[in-house]
């Protein structure tokens, strides 16, 4: 165990070099994409906010069941069924079939070719919807990949949505993806607090445009309340909606220096609302955000240029988020926040002091007690611990990983294990040297004998941070990344580099030797 | 440093005492409970700082008390002018409760606050993280138990399942005796102490298997004495330059990592003691000799 070849002491050292190299970009800047390799920073130790967000798929669900409801009335009378009992019930649509004796109904609905009425998703080889047939009942509901279809559409609209409107509000690189079915991860750096972002990811932004009438026609209107608090009647029929909208900005008005919003339509949009416009002169518009009117103007004159502004009690700051959910577009879904969590740059700045200060103050402690103990061979124990470091930090850098707080407790503890191999490979050899006559081969069948009991030992740890890993979330997966890193430089600088140091000073060394 | 303590005659004293301790702690955690944090319970956590150092605990209360948010937790947290305080409501979607706070706080001591910490989990979100936190401890377990049965015999995996429950419970008892406070850091610390425990038990395990083949007449209390007894420098070693490394952070680390700190030291020293007073005595009651190596010679050379 003591010989070691030139190639392999090269490859070693090479290896520790390269590790060294990468750790020390930390500390310069450079373009090269290899070049800017760095550590980051978790948001426990520069601040900034991570919110987890949870679209709520069941207005979602029921939209497109009423939306589904109409499709199969159609859909009975062109086949000349006699239906009845139609239902919308919470995730099911439920309805009659009168004398439907030899299928056919069911068999036109699970049709595979051409079936306009119910989806086949070729990608899962599956139905969008799934039937259900008690006598003359039938129940309608999504199949479990209709609904997963449902959501992971509504999901990547939701994060392409509030990706315009973080990115609208000029936050500095943010992170959005997706976790799991429903959710979707932001991490904003530097952010100290995040209330305004919460309010514009809170509102769906929908929005559309109605007519208010006179008549109380009971299913074509609704009462709502304007504005100013007033009580009117708005015909349910929308005019034109917010995907029609290309653009919207904060404006104020030259003559009651009130702020209001301009917004510009697309063609489709110019053409509906000039038409609709020219027809009802005199007549009110209500302009409904997520089902609250914002403003409830007269039309005065025909809009024909595709372009108009919204007008109300407005802040300045209020038509600058209005302009900018507009801007963005509507949320397919609402979205909830499930977790927030936000640390004050100074925090940050100071669990970074405090962290830096355990380190150096755990390491130097770990050093002396090393030295103390082994003495020369302290010295080589703590050269292999300095070198573990640099790699560790080298391979973080590499995998740009990020750095949390518990991440540095990782590298702490990291520190005090790490002694832990040469520590057994040192206690070893001491044993075969109370028997053994040769210094060398004491040496040797220490190093060859402990091998095992390291690699058993620093197997088990490592797994317990690999299910750390998978299981941790944030900051506490960042404590199981240095410390998992940290287990394999662990073994990589007890067993080749302080190997390497023990056995040239054993061979120069070989009459007096003291452990 | 060689010892040579007869062990054989604690053996017994101290698997008594462990036992009473784990029955202790069993108690304690089924009838007190533990004290979980926001992270499981769902709430929400605001650390501030206020330069004016008159403001007190009750100031803060009294303002969050108008309110109206229930249970509401102030406490010191480290240094003099900062503050924790833990909120028990629920956030429900999109609930403005934090703006509210922070507003409430502002107008009533008229200080300039400095938030340095918000964070709140909903209910769902801290149900998930419970039960993901109880199957990743459960999942360590499980697969400690088995790369223990694949190296050694299974009466080893065993004994060194029976020490790691040891830990854990006595560990989890201490900090429901305490009320220390349940977070995900602390169930990072226990993951980190499953892996001390058994790393530790590993080494002894290792030697008790190499001198049951090396001397095949000695009963196994007598080996495993002699085992305990040739790794216990290295055991102790370890143990120092791990706990040096955990002192040093619980003392300097700031308040974030106390809790989990704390919880490593426990650990070290639990892990510690059981692999030599839990781990190695155990293996006599699973009948553990020469001959149980037999049937794995192949495995034994080290």
């Amino acid at each position: 165990m003591l010989n070691f070849t030139k190639i392999k002491i090269i490859i070693i050292y090479f290896i520790l070099f390269l590790l060294t190299s990468f750790a020390s970009l930390n500390f310069f800047y450079d373009e090269n994409p290899i070049l800017k390799k760095k550590v980051n920073l978790g948001l426990d130790l520069q601040g900034g906010s991570y919110l987890l967000l949870e679209i709520d798929t069941k207005p979602l669900i029921k939209e497109r069941l009423q939306d589904k409801v109409i499709e199969i009335k159609k859909f009975l009378k062109k086949n000349n069924f006699k239906y009845n009992s139609f239902l919308i019930n919470e995730n099911s649509i439920s309805f009659k079939i009168e004398n439907d004796n030899n299928k056919k109904f069911q068999n036109l609905f699970f049709s595979t070719k051409d079936n306009t009425i119910n989806q086949y998703i070729d990608q899962y080889r599956t139905h969008q919807f799934d039937l259900e047939i008690k006598n003359d009942n039938y129940l309608i509901k999504f199949s479990k990949y209709g609904l997963l279809t449902l959501n992971n559409s509504a999901v990547n609209q939701s994060i392409e949505i509030v990706r315009r409107r973080i990115d609208d509000l000029g936050t500095k690189e943010p992170t959005i993806i997706q976790r799991g079915e429903k959710r979707i991860v932001v991490e904003l750096p530097g952010l100290k607090d995040p209330s305004r972002i919460k309010d514009l990811l809170g509102k769906t932004a929908q929005l559309n445009f109605r007519l208010i009438t006179d008549k109380k026609d009971d299913f074509g209107s609704e009462k709502m309340t304007s504005e100013n608090g007033e009580e009117v009647i708005v015909n349910k029929k929308i005019i034109m909606s917010g995907e029609n909208l290309i653009d919207a900005q904060p404006r104020v008005d030259n003559q009651s220096n009130s702020p209001m919003v301009a917004f510009t339509l697309d063609r489709y949009g110019a053409q509906k609302f000039g038409k609709v416009t020219t027809n009802n002169i005199g007549k009110r518009l209500a302009i409904v955000l997520d089902n609250k009117i914002i403003s409830a103007p007269v039309i005065r004159e025909s809009i024909t240029g595709g372009s108009g502004t919204i007008s109300g009690n407005f802040s300045f700051q209020e038509v600058t988020d209005l302009a900018l959910l507009l801007r963005s577009g509507a949320l397919p879904t609402p979205i909830n926040i499930v977790e927030e969590r936000t640390v004050g740059p100074d925090l940050g700045r100071d669990s970074i002091i405090s962290g830096a200060i355990s380190l150096i103050i755990g390491f130097v402690l770990v050093v002396l007690y090393m030295f103390y103990k082994y003495r020369i061979f302290g010295l080589i124990a703590n050269i292999s611990l300095v070198s573990n470091l640099l790699m560790l930090v080298g391979v973080l850098t590499i995998l740009e990983a990020t750095l949390t707080l518990p991440g540095i407790a990782g590298i702490i503890l990291t520190v005090g294990m790490a002694v832990d191999a040469n520590v057994l490979i040192f206690e070893r050899i001491k044993e075969e040297l109370r028997t053994e006559k040769s210094v060398i081969h004491a040496f040797d069948m220490g190093y060859s004998r402990a091998k095992i009991t390291v690699l058993d030992a620093n197997i088990t740890t490592l797994l317990a941070t690999v299910i750390l890993f998978i299981f941790g979330t944030g900051p506490v997966k960042g404590f199981a990344v240095t410390l998992g890193i940290g287990i394999i430089t662990t073994l990589f600088s007890a067993y080749f580099i302080a190997r390497h140091l023990t056995s040239s000073f054993v061979l120069r060394n070989r009459e007096n030797i003291k452990l | 440093m060689k010892y040579n303590f007869n062990f054989i005659n604690y053996f017994k004293k101290f698997n008594f005492v462990s036992l009473i301790l784990v029955l202790l702690s069993l108690f304690f955690v089924l009838f007190k409970g533990l004290n979980y944090g926001i992270d499981f319970k769902g709430g929400t956590l605001i650390e501030v700082r206020i330069q004016n150092n008159d403001i007190r605990v009750s100031d803060i209360r009294d303002s969050l008390n108008k309110l109206n948010l229930g249970d509401v937790n102030v406490k010191n947290f480290g240094e003099k002018s900062d503050f924790l305080i833990k909120i028990e409501k629920k956030l429900n979607n999109n609930d403005s409760l934090i703006s509210e706070i922070k507003t409430s706080l502002d107008q009533d001591l008229n200080e300039e606050v400095n938030y340095r910490r918000v964070e709140s989990v909903g209910p769902k979100v801290s149900a998930e993280l419970l039960k993901s936190g109880i199957i990743s401890i459960g999942l360590a377990l499980l697969m400690m138990l088995f790369y223990i049965w694949f190296r050694f015999e299974w009466q080893f995996s065993l004994g060194s399942i029976i020490a790691l429950f040891h830990d854990v419970i006595i560990t989890l008892g201490i900090f429901s005796i305490l009320s220390i406070e349940i977070n995900l850091s602390i169930v990072a610390a226990v993951l980190t102490i499953v892996g001390y425990s058994m790393n530790d038990t590993v080494v002894i395990y290792d030697r008790i298997r190499e001198n049951l083949s090396k001397f095949n007449k000695l009963e196994i209390d007598q080996v495993s004495n002699l085992s305990v007894n040739e790794t216990l420098s290295r055991t102790l070693i370890t143990s120092v330059t791990t706990l040096l490394a955990l002192f040093s952070i619980f003392i300097l680390g700031g308040e974030i990592l106390k809790g989990f700190s704390f919880a490593m030291i426990l650990g070290v020293i639990i892990g510690t003691y059981s692999s030599i007073f839990v781990a190695s005595p155990i293996l006599r009651y699973l009948k553990v000799s020469s001959k149980t190596l037999e049937k794995k010679e192949d495995k034994i050379v080290p």
